[in-house]
């Protein structure tokens, strides 16, 4: 395979974005990113971007998206309605064909424009499973109980994850949430749905993350040490719940082998669990301890829904570029209950 | 770095109907994709990678779709990505696909767009009221036929010559079983006193609306020489896009169209399209589009689009066929209007057109898709030989 590196990140998050619309709140931030790469904007190879309809409430969401960018004169450019770590394979394949030497990759949303936890109900199966509309958060309670049942581990385990995540986003600009709760406290807060509560629920997010790749020598010449992607999988899994089992994340597992994640030391772990348990869940499918999972927070911290996979990338990346890293994994999430899993491992020179 | 050469070893595709009621969403494209599987004398067990393609959601009203089709594609276990770039998508799909191909990472991938616009209404799914945003609402044809009439006003061409293109197509189709319109008995007069909907487009100027979907199982070239049927080489993709807010744009005949088919022609090494494709088929949803892109996509000069489809150079008998299959003027499933395309020139290129098949000079063949108000686009060229 072909090197290929993250060379910039930038993101943005806020819990309610009440003024700009999501051009807006795009533009400044891919700006940062590409000034940071050392890269032309005009230089850029090709650019690929991850949204999803149905977070705007109207079609085509990425067209204005792609306003954001400056695609004149016209631009080799491509969208996946997937988080925009997903954005970011497919901007890797376009890598690997030798056709172009970099890319500019990002994903947006704008979540609290409507109810993310009942939206997520129409990926659900359109004539068996959807009409019961069951909450995101419902499924993830699902798991959750399952897990915890066939673990033997309890809500407070959920709740030591919870504190651990918010004790690390204190260092974090991005976080909505942060702080030093108790676990008494948590433990004492009301369910949501049985066992999680609202601190073992991701916050709603709008965010927008961009990242630049670039290629082999380019990469070394505009950075002084890039984060090299040196696996990169996904996986799917069957739709229908009581098709898997819901205590483990199989295509997680299935994609940190082909990505190579056990081949040496892993320093650093960014997953895109948006619920306490699948940091357990996914900590166990990756073959990390969970002490070194989600350093910036995590999804706990700060969701912007289809940008925050694409963040953890960045989040490992960051860390590789600024030398406190040298190797790390990244993970990203779609679809119900963990259906649809992406393993990236990055590592410096 | 070279490329890995990439090949279509198996096609499939639905019959294209209004309402294709005796099928679920996972009925349907696993309809297209079996056909696919069978033509690639392959398994699901044989497929490492799962590329899907379709317009907007809403089209529907199930989000990401692809993950709820993920077992009737028999993608469990495996990657799976979808592909969302407006109309042009089919194309795109199609393209993303073959590049895992290219790029080493995949020996055998199949790809499926679909679109069942009888579970929702397109129209209205297009034309979402958005806040701060000046509304649309009439649709595509409503978006598309201002563009027209100023084509009509550049180029100096008659009213009727969009309706040619809407008795060829139609007639065209009549070849094509798979087809949603069948409609031999098609004239002229017929179109010029249909309803007139956006002017100058009637109602026989229109695509209909449809249920459908097209596989493709692409392969590497190990893959290809070990195909039980003839099989069709990628001799060039490309794809490009433009601003929508910019005032240099020019939506008659836009840059990135023109760009991406200098790509495409570059990487293929077809210097006069006219001459050296044997046919095309091109995004054209409604008629007035074919002369249009025959002037983007550099079939003649510019102003001349009308002339060629009047002096039947793009008819079945032409010299350029344009749309032998009946194009998306006679089945328009928008999601897989683009897939069908790239697959229907797959299938000349292969000659397994069957009824529609045209003579085979060069052996090259244009795909070609766009979206959006024709910011996007998606073509390849294929050919019954390896590139060199």
């Amino acid at each position: 395979m072909r090197d290929v590196a993250v060379v910039s990140f930038s993101y943005s998050t806020v819990a309610k974005e009440q003024m700009r619309n999501e051009v807006e709140m795009l533009a400044p931030v891919i700006t940062e990113a590409i000034d940071a790469s050392g890269i032309a904007r005009s230089d850029i190879g090709f650019t690929c971007s991850g949204s999803f309809d149905y977070l705007q409430g109207g079609p085509f969401s990425f067209v204005m998206g792609l306003d954001a960018v400056g695609a004149w004169p016209p631009i080799r450019e491509s969208h996946v309605e997937m988080d925009g770590a997903w954005a970011l394979y497919e901007a890797w394949i376009a890598l690997q064909t030798g056709e172009v030497d970099s890319a500019l990759v990002y994903g947006f949303g704008k979540a609290s424009q409507g109810n993310v936890h009942e939206i997520m109900s129409l990926q659900l199966d359109p004539y068996y499973v959807a009409p019961l509309w069951p909450s995101m958060v419902d499924l993830a309670a699902l798991q959750a109980r399952a897990y915890l049942d066939a673990s033997g581990r309890s809500e407070r385990d959920l709740a030591g994850v919870v504190a651990q995540a918010m004790r690390s986003a204190r260092d974090t600009p991005q976080a909505i949430r942060s702080g030093e709760p108790s676990i008494e406290d948590l433990l004492a807060s009301p369910y949501v749905a049985s066992p999680l509560r609202d601190a073992d629920i991701f916050p709603t997010t709008d965010g927008v993350a961009v990242i630049v790749l670039a290629a082999g020598d380019l990469a070394r010449s505009v950075n002084k040490r890039p984060a090299w992607i040196r696996g990169l999988d996904h996986r799917i899994e069957p739709h229908s719940l009581g098709a898997r089992d819901l205590t483990r994340s199989d295509s997680t597992a299935l994609a940190a082998k082909h990505a190579g994640v056990a081949s040496g030391p892993i320093d650093v772990a960014e997953v895109h669990a948006q619920f306490s348990h699948e940091v357990l869940i996914l900590s166990e499918a990756l073959g990390v301890d969970p002490s070194i999972v989600n350093p910036s927070g995590g999804p706990l911290a700060a969701n912007g829904i289809m940008s925050a996979g694409l963040v953890r990338i960045g989040e490992v990346a960051r860390r590789i570029m600024d030398g406190t890293a040298n190797r790390g994994v990244a993970h990203a999430t779609s679809g119900p209950a963990l259906q649809q899993n992406l393993v990236c491992v990055l590592e410096g020179e | 770095m070279s490329k890995n050469a990439v090949a279509v070893v198996g096609v499939g595709q639905t019959h294209h109907r209004s309402s294709r009621k005796d099928v679920s969403m996972a009925g349907l494209v696993r309809e297209a994709a079996v056909e696919a599987l069978e033509d690639a004398g392959m398994t699901w067990s044989d497929i490492d990678a799962v590329v899907v393609g379709k317009a907007p959601d809403m089209f529907e009203g199930v989000a990401m779709p692809e993950l709820y089709l993920a077992d009737a594609l028999g993608a469990a276990g495996k990657p799976m990505l979808r592909v969302h770039t407006a109309g042009s998508v089919g194309g795109s799909t199609a393209i993303v696909a073959a590049k895992l191909v290219q790029a080493g990472v995949h020996e055998r991938v199949l790809t499926v767009a679909y679109e069942k616009q009888s579970e929702s209404n397109a129209t209205w799914g297009l034309s979402v009221p958005m806040p701060f945003s000046p509304p649309l609402v009439a649709g595509a044809g409503g978006y598309f036929a201002p563009m027209i009439r100023a084509y009509m006003t550049r180029s100096g061409a008659p009213r009727e010559s969009g309706h040619l293109v809407a008795v060829k197509d139609r007639l065209n189709a009549v070849r094509n079983p798979r087809a949603h319109l069948h409609m031999p008995e098609i004239t002229l007069k017929m179109v010029e006193e249909s309803w007139l909907l956006w002017d100058p487009l009637r109602y026989l100027d229109t695509c209909p609306s449809s249920d459908g979907a097209m596989a493709m199982v692409l392969g590497s070239e190990k893959v290809a020489a070990a195909a039980p049927n003839p099989v069709a080489w990628v001799h060039g993709m490309a794809m490009r896009s433009e601003p929508t807010m910019f005032a240099r744009r020019d939506q008659i005949n836009p840059q990135a169209g023109k760009d991406c088919a200098a790509d495409v022609y570059r990487q293929a090494g077809i210097s006069d399209p006219r001459r050296d494709l044997d046919c095309a088929e091109v995004y054209v949803p409604f008629s007035w589009y074919e002369p249009m892109w025959l002037e983007n996509l550099g079939f003649c000069a510019e102003g001349d689009g009308w002339k060629l489809t009047a002096e039947g150079a793009t008819a079945f008998d032409g010299d350029i066929p344009w749309n032998p299959s009946g194009g998306v003027l006679s089945s328009n499933p928008i999601g897989a209007s683009g897939m069908i395309r790239f697959g229907e020139v797959a299938q000349q290129v292969r000659g397994a057109a069957g009824g529609h098949q045209v003579e085979l000079k060069t052996g090259k063949a244009l795909g070609h898709a766009y979206g959006g108000g024709s910011q996007f686009f998606a073509m390849w060229v294929v050919g019954a030989k390896k590139p060199e």
